[in-house]
């Protein structure tokens, strides 16, 4: 121990816990050895044990030691930092002791949870906890820094989830941004006929809020926008938002559809129809889109192609709303808070040729089975083959995608039941036709589930158990010639089948957007191993990123139904308004801090830099660290040649006293 | 085809058909069968098995060994990997069918009368005596010893075939072809070791 | 170029054809093919059913003998010799216990093998290697209105699928493209089993299956179905009178090597392609050939 060493510690008191953590820790580690041994050590106060340090007279103990007997440095030896950390520092905080004079010592996820052989265990704590009875008398007091919040809060992607969390802030004040790439809110749902299990028809029970949303005057509608750039930090966020153009003037449009009929070019595949209907050049993608304005899409157009065109939607507007030299507009928003609500994306099932999916006639895929029922999709609502006939024979094939080590290994979760409502709705329009559910398990697990499988049953839908092994159209009898055949094993009697069918559903599994990793990385947080957006905990925060300031709601962080996403949406608005509703937020002082005296101005920090935190002063020719930005990652400290920034909480004397006290037994 | 007689027999054979199963490179992974019957849909033999693929695995997660050595099951798998292929689990099916195949035979459980593992035998007969297969005297072989009807089905094609040269009386031996019986030798002793 | 070549026990006697259309082919396309010196059976799927190590090892020996030859890739022709040999390689790469059986067994015969042998098919050879377009100028009698059905059988794309899709594979398709050729790229049962050794063994399953496959190409018009393995060639084109008794079906579908037909259009005579071996008569494709 170094002359400085000893002299710091010779002034402190520490309070030394070890926590049993139930049997987590105290079925490996012998707590009494341990505690017993480090009371001994110098400058140890007092040592304890308790069952869980992080219940009420856990942290009791701490604050009264602090208070009664003068401790003015404590190590708890428990779980990770990230369990409880903020626990046990604010128990110590709450007892007047500055939080940062507090440490903790991972014994379970670093030790008894990773130890076979219990000596070994044993040891292995008093190690890591010597450690940090060895770094305490370095630890300095810290103060949290407090940044201003914008009040603000950006939503992007107006899908259910979005229009809610938007719809949810607006209700309390808060301003929003409701930025979505199409030209219309509204999503998937605007696109589905019925929704399960309550039979809603979507629309119905959407285009209310669509409406509220486009009307209410504290969120502001970003239509047919994307988010270019984001910079900044929690509570204060930077923001590039283009807003691309629709060559047609949004204020003086009306919405009245008469360039879209007047338009020459008619065959474009409506991308809301799923290409099944057609829509013009000049669009408006179904009669209820919000904001109801028309959009030129500039790769079909003659005159945004540089061709000929008598421009008849020019002479049919009334208000002389369009307008070809319109350019995208990029804007810069500050906002506080950011929810992220992007959905996700269908599964593609001409990824696995054998459902002849792009092949054969009448495969469909479930979003484009929902255009064929609704109402005003492209045929009307009637349920019919290419050939424009009724099908006699529709199977409804499962887990297309999913749960398949070949393709998503994940259950899409809504697929049973979306499949069971397509049941419906084809008895309901032709109560002839023979319905076959292919499925491996039915999963109904929500409220009113389990009673809508047994109304399916009820009328007289063949529940299949088997995955389909193949869909063909070579008829080997009679029966089946020209029409399609599902070949599957009936499980529970054991047979193969051949189940002659007109028309062939593939309940395609949810993906994440095929962009979703690229969008995380923009806006600076992470995607799981499924590709979806990555939630904080999986069991406890659903709805926050590692990233402060950034929540996720939706489909964009896991396939689920409308009941769940509006409920996980409220939950973001929720999250996103506890933080702008304060007029500061507070960020963790573990910050780098460059001393401009030793700073020889040579860059590399601010190149390395993963958070953009470090800028350079181009006076002073040094890098400084924007406080509030600096997430503390410690990779500056790393890669400076001279040694000169320090994080605060981690200074060198404090890291090489770990080191020391872990290498001294 | 050894008695299946006492349930303490069974278990023993259960345990030792599990321990080779689970040592075969990927076949943990039967433990994570989810039963879709996607393998029995894609078989093109399944509908002359007595149990498909599914229930064979099935089978043999309940311990049900004497159905699976004693269904038609394995031997009637042409080897085409379709389920394997489609597999959402990832299992290795076609391999498990070869395993299967060989513990039958290894525990003298294969069907006496059953002309899939006979065929096998000559084959493999075959292989070793020349080196390579060859097939008119494998199927000559076969044909005496368990299809004598073969022959007059084959009648028209085999006589065309024959004139057509494309049906040798006479084999060519490889110079190394004791080579082949070595290799075996060597990893039957080898066998024998580890037991 | 220049290829160790696996022409794989059929090609002695039933498969003959291919073996020797395969040579013809190859010597119209520059491309030379050194034979495997004293091969041994691969063991195909039979001698999978009686010990594994033991069919890793025979494969592996004719590796071994490869590796010693030279060191250009091994191009196999019969889809159950690549796939076995094929998987053979896999194995060993993924498994140092077969490696090490395996080698161990070869040492009792002083031969070894590193796994390192690059085992090749026929058809990722012309497409892959040489190239469609330089095969497009080798064509002398372009196959046009030609309709060709490739069949691709079981064991050329799965389980691996190294050099095409195991599901839906398209190389075939694309090769006789470049020949001119009418292509038929999706009937069913493009990639489904013909029974192999099945007929032997389980006529009425094999029968059924190739009465599938002839009914999926009849019906799509093909005037010619091509096959990559001795196997499924023998059960579909020697085997096709035996189907048309049992099911009552009059198909007269030619079936020949793919080698066959391909050697045509690269200017090789019918004779030197063995298509005077053939069980159903294929003058008609022949003489359907523009000159």
């Amino acid at each position: 121990m170094s002359g400085e060493e000893e002299t710091k510690m010779a002034e402190d008191k520490i309070a030394v816990y070890f926590c049993h953590c139930g049997s987590n820790i105290a079925g490996k580690v012998d707590v009494d050895k341990v505690v017993a041994w480090a009371a001994e050590q110098p400058n140890v106060a007092v040592a304890r044990e308790y069952k869980y340090m992080c219940s009420d007279p856990g942290q009791d103990l701490i604050k009264e030691d602090i208070q009664k007997l003068g401790v003015n440095r404590v190590v708890v030896a428990a779980c990770s930092p990230t369990m409880h950390e903020p626990t046990f520092r604010k128990a110590a905080s709450d007892a007047g002791l500055n939080p940062y004079l507090l440490q903790m010592a991972n014994v379970r996820e670093h030790c008894s949870w990773v130890t076979e052989d219990r000596d070994e265990a044993t040891e292995k704590a008093k190690r890591i906890l010597n450690a940090q009875i060895h770094r305490l008398p370095f630890n300095e007091a810290l103060d949290p820094i407090e940044v201003p919040v914008n009040p603000a809060v950006m939503v992007v992607g107006g899908g259910i989830a979005g229009i809610e969390a938007a719809l949810k802030l607006s209700a309390t004040g808060k301003k929003v941004y409701l930025v979505e790439k199409k030209p219309s809110i509204g999503g998937h749902m605007a696109m589905f006929d019925k929704t399960f299990p309550t039979l809603d028809c979507a629309a119905c029970i959407l285009t209310p809020k669509m409406s509220a949303a486009g009307k209410d005057p504290n969120i502001e509608m970003l239509a047919y926008s994307e988010v270019e750039e984001v910079e900044g930090y929690v509570g204060n966020f930077k923001v590039k938002v283009r807003k691309k153009a629709r060559f047609v003037n949004t204020d003086t449009c009306t919405g009245c559809a008469a360039c879209v009929e007047a338009c020459v070019v008619r065959k474009v595949p409506s991308e809301f129809d799923q290409g099944l209907g057609k829509r013009s050049a000049i669009y408006i993608p179904f009669p209820q889109a919000v904001p109801l304005r028309a959009t030129i899409d500039a790769t079909n157009c003659l005159t945004l192609k540089g061709k000929k065109c008598k421009q008849p939607c020019t002479t049919a507007c009334g208000p002389g709303a369009i307008d070809f030299e319109q350019q995208d507009e990029v804007i810069d928003l500050e906002v506080g808070a950011i929810i992220m609500a992007t959905g996700f994306e269908l599964w593609e099932p001409d990824q696995d040729p054998r459902y002849g999916y792009g092949k054969l006639d009448n495969v469909i895929t479930s979003l484009e089975f929902e255009r064929i029922s609704n109402s005003s999709g492209p045929t009307g609502g009637h349920i019919v083959c290419k050939n424009g006939e009724a099908p006699k024979s529709v199977a409804i094939l499962h887990c297309i995608g999913s749960r398949d080590q070949n393709h998503q290994e994940f259950c899409s979760r809504v697929c049973c039941m979306y499949s069971l409502k397509f049941s419906h709705l084809i008895k309901e329009h032709l109560p002839d036709t023979e319905v076959y559910e292919l499925y491996i398990d039915m999963r109904c697990y929500g409220k009113g589930y389990e009673e809508f499988y047994r109304r399916l049953m009820d009328e007289g839908v063949h529940m299949v158990r088997g995955r389909a092994a193949e869909v063909t159209d070579l008829a080997m009898s009679p029966e089946e010639e020209g029409r399609l055949v599902v070949k599957t094993e009936d499980t529970l009697l054991g047979i193969v089948r051949r189940i002659p069918a007109d028309m062939v559903i593939l309940s395609s599994g949810l993906s994440p957007a095929k962009d979703a990793k690229q969008v995380s990385q923009t806006f600076g947080f992470g995607c799981s191993g499924n590709g979806f957006f990555l939630e904080r905990h999986p069991k406890l925060e659903p709805v926050s990123t590692v990233t402060d300031g950034i929540f996720i709601a939706g489909c964009c962080q896991y396939p689920k139904d409308i009941p769940d996403t509006v409920a996980q949406a409220g939950a973001a608005a929720a999250c996103a308004l506890a933080l702008v509703d304060n007029p500061t937020v507070k960020v963790e002082p573990t910050v780098s801090y460059i001393d401009p005296e030793k700073c020889c101005g040579c860059h590399i920090c601010v190149s390395v830099c993963p958070h953009t935190a470090i800028q350079f002063n181009e006076e002073k020719k040094v890098a400084e660290v924007i406080t509030a930005a600096c997430k503390g990652c410690g990779v500056c400290v790393a890669a400076c040649g001279s040694n000169v920034p320090q994080q605060q909480g981690y200074l060198d004397n404090q890291i090489f006293a770990e080191i020391e006290g872990a290498m001294a037994l | 085809m050894t008695e299946l007689a006492t349930t303490a027999q069974a278990k023993e054979l259960h345990r030792q058909f599990c321990e080779d199963v689970m040592s075969m490179p990927g076949g943990e992974k039967i433990k994570i069968c989810q039963q879709c019957g996607t393998c029995t849909g894609s078989c093109p033999t399944s509908y002359l098995m007595d149990w498909g693929p599914r229930e064979i695995i099935a089978a043999f997660r309940a311990g049900m060994i004497d159905r699976v050595v004693k269904s038609n099951t394995i031997w009637l798998c042409t080897s085409c990997y379709s389920c394997t292929v489609r597999c959402p689990a990832g299992i290795k099916i076609t391999d498990l069918m070869y395993e299967l195949k060989r513990m039958a035979i290894k525990y003298d459980l294969a069907p006496k009368d059953g002309k899939s593992p006979a065929m096998t035998k000559y084959f493999v007969d075959s292989v070793h005596k020349h080196g390579r297969n060859h097939e008119v005297e494998l199927m000559a072989k076969f044909m005496l010893m368990k299809d004598w009807g073969l022959p007059f089905k084959f009648m028209g094609t085999g006589l065309k075939l024959f004139t057509a040269g494309r049906l040798p009386l006479f084999a060519k031996n490889i110079r190394g072809r004791e080579e082949l019986d070595k290799i075996s030798a060597y990893l039957e002793a080898q066998e024998a070791k580890t037991q | 170029m220049r290829y160790l070549y696996y022409p794989g026990c059929s090609s002695e006697a039933t498969g003959k054809a291919y073996d020797i259309s395969t040579r013809a082919m190859m010597e119209k396309l520059g491309v030379e093919l050194v034979e495997l010196d004293d091969w041994n059976c691969c063991g195909a799927t039979s001698y999978f059913n009686v010990r594994e190590l033991d069919s890793f090892a025979i494969a592996a020996r004719n590796l071994a003998i490869a590796q010693q030859q030279g060191d250009e890739d091994l191009c196999v022709i019969c889809n159950a010799c690549y796939t076995t040999l094929a998987k053979t390689n896999r194995y060993i790469e993924e498994s140092p216990e077969v490696h090490e059986a395996v080698n161990g067994a070869l040492g009792a015969v002083d031969r070894s093998y590193d796994g390192k042998k690059a085992v090749r098919h026929i058809m990722d050879v012309l497409v892959n290697d040489i190239g469609i377009e330089a095969l497009s100028e080798k064509v002398t009698r372009r196959l046009t209105g030609i309709k060709v059905a490739p069949y691709y059988g079981c064991q050329y794309s799965r389980p691996m699928g190294a050099f095409d899709d195991p599901e839906f594979p398209t190389t075939m398709d694309t090769f006789f493209t470049a020949l001119g050729a009418e292509v038929i790229t999706d009937y069913p049962g493009k990639s489904k089993c013909c029974g192999g050794m099945m007929m032997l063994t389980k006529e009425e399953g094999a029968l059924r299956l190739c009465h599938e496959l002839l009914e999926g190409a009849h019906k799509a018009g093909a005037d010619v179905i091509v096959c990559a393995c001795p196997l499924c060639e023998m059960n579909l084109e020697g085997y096709q009178p035996r189907v048309n008794k049992t099911f009552g079906t009059a198909y007269d579908i030619p079936v020949m090597y793919f080698t066959q037909l391909a050697g045509l259009a690269f200017g090789a005579s019918p004779k030197a392609l063995a298509l005077d071996k053939q069980v159903v008569p294929c003058d008609r494709v022949v003489a359907a050939i523009p000159a």
